[in-house]
């Protein structure tokens, strides 16, 4: 972790070895691009912000937890908020939970930097959070929205507040970027998304479903280099399927926790990752190099 | 009694440890939002929600703070808090003084809204009741000085209904009539049109919250004079038509002549 790994004998170009990562910003960029169209440009493909929203007038979205909340809170539902977070939740079912955090939610790029940054320079401070604080904190959540009858975490929810701010020009809220920035640059490690976010913590439960998988389907190939732990920012999540063979695990990357950002696959020079769909735990072993054995 | 080695005793103990110290943590975090939340409840009087806004606590639960209201008002009067405003982060309001509802008659902020925070069951525009215009100043209105400004009166949307002008004695000129600008609080919707147009450095006639703005009588009240009329007769103790007691011969003109000889 001390020091960005090589990017040794490999002769991939950069865009191979980022691809991913490209595709990923051009998605979360390009959601919010569609948002601002409207205020900007008046071109109005979507109408809203990511609690909810409207595609071309029509078509309702809603986030699902921003909605329990409000059953928590004590409020009933209406078929357009039902329908919305219908949509969402068998969205996120098909492609996987965590891939609103990675692909959608701007936080992800403000902590990203902060995570490159770290190992950039070096800064090893570091207080630890248990990775389960998120599932405390999204109870806390419902159990505050139910004690108080108001949408008490939406008060500071940083991911709402950011989106917000962004989209409807709200820049003190906008700003809060800057805060969550910081804390993950100088505080914790990977703290807001890895540890925290009850947010991301309620879109992993869809990961249960998901269909879309990572898999570590050549994985006999591995040497073992460390790039796709040090790379990945819920590094628990590989080893199961990466050193499974064992205890007969993997090559599916099924934890919850996974978010499907594709950086275990950019990073690896052996190509042991692929996306395939949850059904498929083929292994491909092509014996170059290796010791290992396949099943 | 399983045998316990070292080891397990350890990580069980590791384990108790930090589930206690994250529980705490978070349970702190949690305390600490319940409180601001609280604080958050009190919207400042200047900040009117949309038409049709649930009561302040059921509308905190049920506004998701999508700003879809906001997005679909054609008069872009509404906005969203920002953290640093007063009204609760995210959720849609705005300032009469600023921007007044304008009352359209379809009420597109109701039509965009995903969940129940704006009622959908107001279909009237007229029936909305964002707040309450009182005429909170007496001794910088205009028409209370005996001067005919009337501003407030004419660009009520609901002209002598909302707020008429009751004609009184000017005592000051001792010849003249003051026109004084009242709010009746069964047909006011609190649109805010009045305490935009008043002409005034800062305006005499404001829109408050109802809460604010509204008195309310004991459950026990009751009105004599309507009770009366309701009974056919006084409740209290029987009518009698007043005698007077002048000697004979003698009758009292209330038109102005006194006493007088029958």
């Amino acid at each position: 972790m001390q020091t960005v790994t090589k990017q040794n004998d490999s002769n991939r170009s950069w865009l191979q070895t980022h691809k991913w990562l490209v595709i990923r910003r051009i998605s979360q960029i390009s959601i919010f691009t569609l948002f601002l169209l409207g205020p900007l440009a008046n071109i109005w493909v979507i109408k809203g912000n990511l609690s909810s929203s409207l595609i071309f007038d029509v078509i309702p979205l809603t986030d699902p937890y921003i909605i329990i909340q409000s059953l928590f809170a004590g409020q009933s539902l209406t078929n357009t908020a039902i329908i919305g977070a219908l949509i969402i939740s068998l969205f996120y079912i098909l492609v996987g939970g965590r891939v609103y955090c990675s692909w959608v939610c701007p936080i992800n790029i403000a902590t990203d930097s902060a995570s490159w940054l770290r190992k950039r320079f070096n800064i090893k401070s570091n207080s630890l959070f248990p990775r389960n604080t998120r599932y405390w904190l999204l109870a806390i959540t419902f159990l505050i929205a139910f004690i108080t009858g108001t949408l008490a975490w939406e008060l500071i929810n940083p991911v709402t507040l950011v989106q917000r701010g962004i989209i409807y020009g709200l820049w003190t809220s906008a700003f809060i970027l800057l805060a969550v920035f910081l804390f993950d640059l100088l505080i914790s490690r990977d703290a807001w998304c890895g540890h925290i976010c009850p947010v991301g913590a309620f879109y992993s439960l869809f990961g249960r479903l998901g269909l879309i998988r990572v898999s570590a389907f050549q994985r006999d190939n591995c040497d073992d280099c460390m790039d796709c732990f040090v790379v990945c920012p819920e590094e628990h999540v590989i080893k199961p399927a990466l050193r499974g063979a064992n205890n007969n695990l993997g090559p599916l990357i099924l934890e919850i926790n996974c978010t499907n950002c594709g950086r275990c696959i950019d990073v690896c020079d052996k190509e042991v990752f692929k996306f395939t769909h949850r059904f498929n735990s083929k292994i491909i072993s092509n014996n170059s190099d290796n010791q290992g054995s396949s099943q | 009694m399983s045998s316990r080695t070292p080891q397990t005793n350890t990580s069980r103990r590791r384990f108790l440890t930090e589930t206690a110290r994250t529980v705490c943590g978070v349970s702190l975090l949690g305390l600490s939002i319940g409180f601001y939340s609280n604080n958050a409840r009190s919207l400042p009087a200047t900040s009117l929600r949309p038409p049709g806004a649930l009561d302040e606590k059921d509308f905190l639960a049920a506004c998701i703070r999508c700003g879809l209201c906001v997005r679909d008002c054609p008069y872009d009067m509404l906005k969203l808090a920002d953290i640093v405003d007063q009204a609760a982060t995210g959720t849609p309001f705005f300032e009469a003084r600023k921007a007044p509802c304008e009352m359209c008659e379809d009420i597109p902020c109701i039509a965009a809204c995903p969940t129940n925070a704006l009622n959908k069951s107001l279909t009237n525009i007229d029936n909305a009741r964002m707040g309450l215009a009182v005429l909170i100043d007496q001794e910088t209105c205009l028409n209370f000085q005996g001067l005919r400004c009337d501003v407030c009166h004419r660009v009520c949307p609901l002209i002598n209904e909302a707020i008429t002008l009751e004609p009184q004695h000017n005592t000051r000129s001792g010849k003249h009539a003051l026109f004084i600008p009242i709010v009746h609080s069964d047909k006011c919707t609190g649109c805010g049109k009045c305490e935009r147009a008043c002409v005034l450095e800062e305006a005499a006639i404001k829109v408050l919250p109802i809460s604010l703005a509204k008195g309310e009588l004991g459950e026990h009240y009751r009105w004599g004079w309507k009770e009366k009329e309701k009974a056919g007769e006084s409740l209290v103790t029987p009518d009698v038509t007043h005698q007077y007691n002048l000697p004979e011969g003698l009758k009292y003109d209330h038109a102005g002549e006194g006493l007088k000889k029958e």
